[in-house]
């Protein structure tokens, strides 16, 4: 187990160094010159120069990258933005929070909906709300999130008022009048359901179709065999070995979105990272784009290996050696 | 009274082209501590005749008849709670493949404690001390560590042991083996045949044990049910049977058995396929395959009657006797011979 963690953390690394070179590479190569936007519309050749230096531009590629993840790995610095000189910490830390509070909630949610829907209608295939949940699934495939963000602010946000249609109110600690868990998830209520329909719709397919396989299992026909009753055999048989893929799933979905649930946040003006990293990409803002990158980029590393562990204590056949 | 009289059973699935009739009255009775053998082809309805008596067929598409009396009461019609008390406590089933008839993620010590506490009121303690106890009796080396291992660790033949221990661990009047060494390889399946006989000595249940293979009906078995095409074709005590076979589809399948001790090119084999069960063929269900086949056998089925020298010899054939008792003893003579 150990011995795993250790190798585990050394393949994370390497990963992590192979990611940042290409974003750096992509994003303060290629595109456009950084020392120019950091001095502005009326950017003087003085000004590029002296720029060029405290940025390092003028030393050659792996200088500036070697000195980077110095930066980065020594200082825990991921620099200033070009645009505001906002530290770029400062700003992902604010941002974080944000899209955490929606990708985790839009968790919960989707989970709440897919498991009893994939459950019952896998149970009882052909059944009314088999089909009903197979419609919704099509819908929430189909349908995309900006269309279900917007239909839902106009209709329950802005025609009957249920809810606020847009910005955020911080959990802990917040900044203006608007704060506390109350008003927190009241402004979070349409985001999470339209963040939620897509990966519901995909889960309730996914749950659906693993809970058939595993009923017409062997062991599952043993466990009736044996004189289980029907919830044990569920519970205990079906479910046990159905719902280990989901893991895997829900761990890399919620690591993934970590790093910006860019639709969701732009429809209903959540400063989380998805439309701080779409501003700072249109503002060319490129430290910015680079820092949310190594956050995305990390959030996933942890989460696969959250995965990875977790399999290890439900999945014996999953041995960390 | 027979343990467990299975009467005119009839199990018929619904499927998009139409019923399966995948039993199509099949009769016949196990006595206490009796070993029952039904062969056949697979497709003949073997297992799917266990499946109904134990209830373990799918319920949204399957029809079933008939009755199955377990102690004078029948299986068919009892509810699934009445079912449940009895599967898995008086009457215990094994499958086919070892390999996936256990759960991957639950120790096999977790699976016989769940066996021992539906039916018994123990402690998990008293329940673990009988796995132990199960295990060992079924000659799982290191009983007592191997409890909190998982099937993965074990071979096929060991987790085959651990479903034996699992199906006999409730003292069950009646196992159920459904091809018990079909998915194993040649040395287990002997293992595993004598293992389940010394057993039964041991605990004194009765055994229906399916399988396609005549030796380990002739070592194993008291009685025969020959199946074909969901019904039976012949029904005999062991040695009645193999001494004078009467239906031609049984000659067949004596006649397809590998021999060490004949130098022959090639097996004789049943000629044709097994016909399907959506629309079986008129008259005698063998007649398209039957090298003896007659006018009559084409239009009317025969029934499953006694032969005039033995009453517990039955069989469904048109044949007239003479003939069989000819044909059979060539038969045996050539194998003999051979």
């Amino acid at each position: 187990m150990f011995r795993y963690l250790i190798r585990r953390m050394l393949w994370a690394c390497l990963l992590f160094v192979v990611i940042t070179l290409v974003t750096y590479v992509i994003f303060f190569i290629i595109p456009a010159n950084p020392a120019k936007l950091s001095c502005g519309q009326r950017a003087t050749e003085l000004c590029i120069k002296s720029a060029e230096k405290t940025l390092g531009l003028d030393k050659p590629v792996y200088v500036q990258y070697g000195k980077f993840l110095e930066r980065l790995v020594i200082h825990q610095n991921l620099g200033k933005s070009f645009t505001t000189r906002q530290s770029v910490n400062k700003i992902v830390g604010n941002a974080a929070p944000v899209t955490a509070s929606l990708v985790f909630g839009g968790a919960i949610l989707w989970m709440l909906i897919a498991l009893p829907v994939g459950i019952l209608s896998a149970l009882r295939p052909r059944s009314l709300l088999d089909r009903s949940a197979m419609v919704f699934v099509l819908i929430g495939i189909s349908a995309h999130p900006v269309w279900i963000g917007l239909i839902l602010a106009y209709t329950v946000g802005f025609k009957l008022g249920w809810t606020p249609i847009t910005g955020y109110c911080d959990f802990f600690n917040p900044a203006t009048d608007c704060g506390g868990p109350v008003q927190w998830a009241y402004h979070l209520i349409l985001p999470w359901i339209t963040f939620a329909v897509l990966f519901a719709a995909l889960y309730v397919r996914m749950i659906r179709a693993n809970v058939m396989e595993a009923s017409n299992e062997d062991y599952v026909r043993t466990a009736r065999a044996k004189g289980a009753p029907e919830h044990t055999v569920i519970r205990g048989h079906i479910l046990r070995n159905a719902l280990l893929p989901v893991v895997t799933m829900l761990g890399m979905d919620i690591g993934a979105a970590l790093g910006g649930a860019i639709f969701t946040e732009t429809i209903f003006s959540l400063p989380g990272l998805g439309q701080t990293a779409l501003n700072s990409i249109q503002t060319f803002d490129l430290s910015v784009t680079q820092g949310i990158v190594v956050f995305a980029t990390l959030s996933i590393i942890v989460f696969n290996l959250i995965v990875d562990l977790t399999y290890a204590v439900i999945d014996p056949r999953i041995r960390l050696n | 009274m027979a343990l467990l009289e299975v009467n005119d059973l009839k199990t018929h699935f619904r499927t998009d082209d139409g019923i399966v009739k995948a039993v199509d009255g099949v009769s016949f009775s196990v006595e206490k501590g009796q070993t029952l053998g039904i062969v056949g082809e697979s497709g003949s309805g073997k297992s799917v005749t266990c499946l109904t008596i134990m209830g373990l067929n799918p319920k949204a598409n399957t029809i079933s008849s008939g009755e199955a009396l377990w102690k004078g009461k029948d299986l068919i019609r009892m509810s699934s709670r009445q079912l449940r008390n009895i599967r898995g406590d008086d009457i215990a089933m094994i499958f086919q493949d070892p390999m996936t008839s256990l759960n991957p993620v639950k120790s096999i010590g977790a699976q016989l404690i769940e066996a021992v506490m539906l039916h018994r009121d123990v402690s998990k303690k008293q329940a673990r001390a009988r796995a132990v106890e199960l295990l060992k009796a079924v000659g799982i080396p290191r009983a007592e560590r191997r409890i909190d291992d998982y099937p993965h660790q074990f071979s096929g033949g060991m987790r085959q042991r651990v479903m034996i221990a699992m199906a006999l661990i409730n003292d069950p009047d009646l196992l159920i083996a459904d091809e018990p060494t079909t998915a194993l390889d040649v040395t287990t399946q002997a293992q595993i045949i004598n293992l389940m006989i010394k057993l039964q000595q041991d605990f004194g249940s009765a055994i229906i044990i399916i399988t396609h293979d005549l030796g380990v009906i002739a070592e194993a078995a008291d009685d025969v049910v020959v199946m074909y095409a969901a019904q039976v074709v012949e029904r005999a005590p062991v040695t009645n049977l193999f001494n004078r076979p009467h239906h031609p589809y049984t000659w067949g399948l004596l006649g397809s058995l590998p021999r060490l001790d004949a130098d022959v090119e090639r097996l004789t084999q049943i000629q044709g396929q097994p016909p399907s069960l959506l629309n079986p063929p008129r008259g005698c269900r063998f007649h398209p395959r039957c090298p003896y086949v007659m006018e009559i056998c084409k239009t009317e089925q025969p029934a499953l009657a006694p032969i005039s020298t033995d009453p517990d010899h039955l069989q469904r054939c048109h044949l007239d006797e003479e003939t069989k008792d000819r044909e059979a003893a060539k038969l045996l003579q050539g194998m003999v011979a051979a």
